[in-house]
């Protein structure tokens, strides 16, 4: 509420631009509750925690996070953060997640390309060689890079959780996709080529992503039940963390600033009306 | 105003220098002691605010441009670099891409509070066109630095506005292949927009400062629009407008900071954090809010080069301003008819800003079913985006004119003292109807 407070605040100040109408349609995203709204909100560490996991287990099969290092999910603010290790690398429990996964190197001493444990200072591993990898293996589709999915799409984490939880194994009657793509009310698309059916198209567009979640999938480490809701609105929260990991910072940094320029203000405006109180204008 | 200095060298050192390089005497003249009419409201600290912001963009742009990579494929990475892995880069960032839209918000109250009270009239024609040429480097800067991020907005905004010169008749295309570096947005073009956006904040500092001296020369225009008669009209600058640009400066940075630290991405397109892919036009190519107005305008006309041509002349319309405006008086707070259209002329801005965001085919009122007029429905935005651009320059171009020969202004006050004792509107009756002579 609060945020949307601020929002609102703010359009009014400066001009914005009004919501642009679009030629293809889309569900608004669902409202989600999270705990990282609002000038004070933080990241929940638990649900960072089973959102990377079902990253890892589901999305990362085709989804890259090329911004992403194993350190970051024990800095501060991240999924793992242990105050016991203020240098993420030293931290036990982002080593042996790193460590899990081969990554490829170059054997320095012969130049061959080999494979490597992870450390904490690499890269999350991408699933394809190159573009053409991926589309070949995803029916000429390009699955896109999620490291600041969340910040690339209007609505945000509330988008994402939407889409993942409004993509259809079958789509409705009336509606004939292509093979390969799959119905999605939250995807914006113009599905009036496919439509068969009374009246206008259904909202939403053909998506070349098979619904990703099912109950259970993955099986969360704190006893979580894992249904796909749980599952996308972790996996939703996962990703905001992933496209501003230094969130809380800034908002922790906000709050000390803006307590420094009320008082000052407060000051400046004491000593404006101290000063010209003997002049009449 | 200016000429006269009441510096006195009070060391040996200072008397030392004094006859060498007065550069404490002129700090002294233009800064401490500088006169300056009492009756300044808080519309005339944005001169100040605007100073504080392009430090601020100078500064936290030379810190970013010590992290940025300017080619394609590291452009986009390496901002979000800076957002993840620089010290405060996230704020330092912020700060920067925040901060163009606060400048601009700045700016343009700072034009519209010129345009009110009639500061751009003689003598301060010269201090008004060098800030219209402040404001073309703006834009230009700010067109420049949006490209960086090389995100799917910058990239396509890019190919529409070079694209724009390609229709200037005959030589256009090749001016345009010569400003890429080559046959497309690339490469090329993403570095030498680079090395511009880093040239061209010192060029509009040192127009900053003509824009003061020019300022300095006539001194301060006033709310009244009176001239300054006698030293009881003026306090020294400091510490008298130090204070109360002070304290509006720090008012103004609280909003500032509310965009920093709360809504960072709240001013920018969600598009522009897809990398730039020459092969995926985004659906909407818009530009920041800042510049709607003149992208309406553009695309209010439907022949690209008229439409350029419509969009250059609402900024060059500016510069003739001084000599379009027949009024002898300044100030609107006694020219009610020309109050009424100036409110007008911003709702006309405003309304342009709006049509710049949708679509021009996008209906203005959903749902009902306007009239086919011409080459678009009458109910759709780029029919309101040319009622608004007809009003823009019909401001300028006829209003302004013939306003200042047939209304009939209210009595203006005789000096900057008599009207500030008591309310503006109700003029003391000494105040004769003497409208205020030219120069």
């Amino acid at each position: 509420m609060l945020r949307k407070a601020f929002a609102f605040a703010a359009l009014g100040l400066v001009l914005t631009a009004g919501p642009v109408l679009a030629a293809t349609t889309e569900k608004e995203p669902v409202d989600v509750h999270w705990s990282f709204e609002g000038p004070f909100g933080k990241f929940d560490k638990e649900q960072l925690q089973r959102g990377f996991k079902v990253y890892r287990e589901v999305c990362s099969a085709c989804h890259a996070m090329n911004l992403l290092y194993f350190r970051n999910l024990g800095q501060k603010g991240g999924p793992f953060y242990d105050p016991k290790y203020p240098n993420p690398n030293d931290n036990p429990v982002v080593k042996s997640l790193a460590h899990d996964i081969q990554v490829k190197d170059v054997d320095t001493d012969t130049g061959d390309v080999i494979s490597r444990p992870a450390m904490p200072a690499d890269k999350f591993p991408a699933p394809f060689a190159n573009e053409y990898a991926a589309r070949a293996s995803n029916g000429g589709a390009l699955p896109p890079d999620l490291s600041v999915m969340a910040k690339a799409r209007e609505g945000g984490p509330a988008y994402i959780y939407s889409l993942l939880t409004g993509d259809k194994p079958t789509a409705p009657a009336g509606l004939t996709l292509p093979p390969g793509k799959y119905y999605d009310a939250f995807y914006p698309g113009d599905l009036s080529s496919s439509w068969h059916g009374k009246g206008p198209p259904p909202e939403g567009g053909a998506i070349a992503m098979p619904p990703p979640l099912t109950d259970g999938k993955v099986t969360f480490d704190d006893g979580k039940p894992s249904t796909v809701k749980e599952e996308a609105l972790d996996v939703a929260a996962f990703l905001a963390w992933a496209a501003e990991p230094k969130m809380e910072e800034r908002k922790a940094f906000g709050l000390g600033a803006m307590i420094y320029l009320l008082i000052f203000s407060g000051l400046l405006y004491a000593s404006y009306r101290r000063i010209w109180r003997n002049v009449a204008h | 105003m200016s000429g006269h200095s009441t510096y006195e060298p009070k060391s040996g050192l200072e008397r030392w220098l004094d006859t060498r390089l007065p550069i404490i005497r002129f700090a002294n003249d233009t800064i401490l002691t500088f006169p300056t009419p009492k009756n300044l409201n808080y519309w005339w600290t944005f001169g100040g605010i605007l100073s504080l912001m392009l430090g601020l963009q100078i500064v936290t742009g030379i810190i970013l441009a010590m992290h940025y990579v300017p080619h394609v494929d590291y452009a986009f990475n390496s901002v979000q670099r800076i957002m993840r892995d620089v010290n405060y880069g996230w704020l330092i960032r912020n700060l920067h891409a925040n901060g163009a839209s606060m400048f601009f918000l700045a700016v343009y109250i700072h034009m519209f509070r010129n345009l009110y009270y009639g500061s751009y009239k003689a003598p301060r024609e010269v201090l008004w066109i060098l800030g219209c040429i402040i404001y073309l480097l703006m834009v230009g800067t700010a067109f420049f630095g949006y490209v960086l991020p090389w995100g799917q907005m910058s990239f396509h905004g890019a190919v529409v506005i070079t694209n724009l010169i390609g229709a200037v008749p005959v030589v256009g295309p090749s001016i345009t292949t010569w400003l890429w570096g080559g046959f497309a947005v690339d490469d090329p073009t993403l570095n030498r927009f680079f090395s511009l956006h880093y040239l061209l904040p010192f060029v509009i500092a040192g127009v900053v400062g003509l824009h003061i001296w020019a300022l300095h020369v006539p001194g301060n225009n006033n709310p009244t629009g009176v001239n300054v008669s006698s030293p009881e009209d003026t306090v020294p600058f400091h510490p008298y407008y130090t204070v109360k640009d002070g304290f509006a400066i720090s008012v103004f940075l609280i909003m500032y900071a509310v965009f920093v630290f709360y809504l960072p991405d709240v001013l920018g397109d969600a598009v522009n954090y897809v990398p730039a892919n020459p092969l995926q036009t985004p659906q909407h190519i818009v530009p920041e809010w800042y510049l709607l107005p003149f992208y309406a305008i553009l695309r209010a006309v439907p022949n690209k080069l008229a439409g350029v041509i419509a969009m250059g002349g609402a900024i060059g319309t500016l510069f003739v301003l001084p000599w379009l405006d027949t009024s002898k008086v300044r100030s609107m707070r006694y020219r009610p008819t020309a109050r009424l259209y100036f409110f007008i002329f911003i709702l006309a801005c405003l309304v342009l800003g709006v049509c710049g965001a949708h679509a021009p085919d996008d209906l203005v009122i959903p749902g009902a079913s306007g009239l086919q007029l011409l080459d678009a429905n009458l109910n759709s935005y780029v029919w309101l985006s040319r009622i608004g651009a007809l009003y823009y320059f019909a401001y300028f171009w006829v209003i302004t004119p013939l306003l200042g020969l047939t209304e009939t202004p209210l009595p203006v006050p005789e000096s900057i003292s008599s009207p500030v004792l008591s309310h503006p509107a109700a003029a003391p009756t000494g105040a004769v109807a003497s409208p205020e002579k030219r120069g």
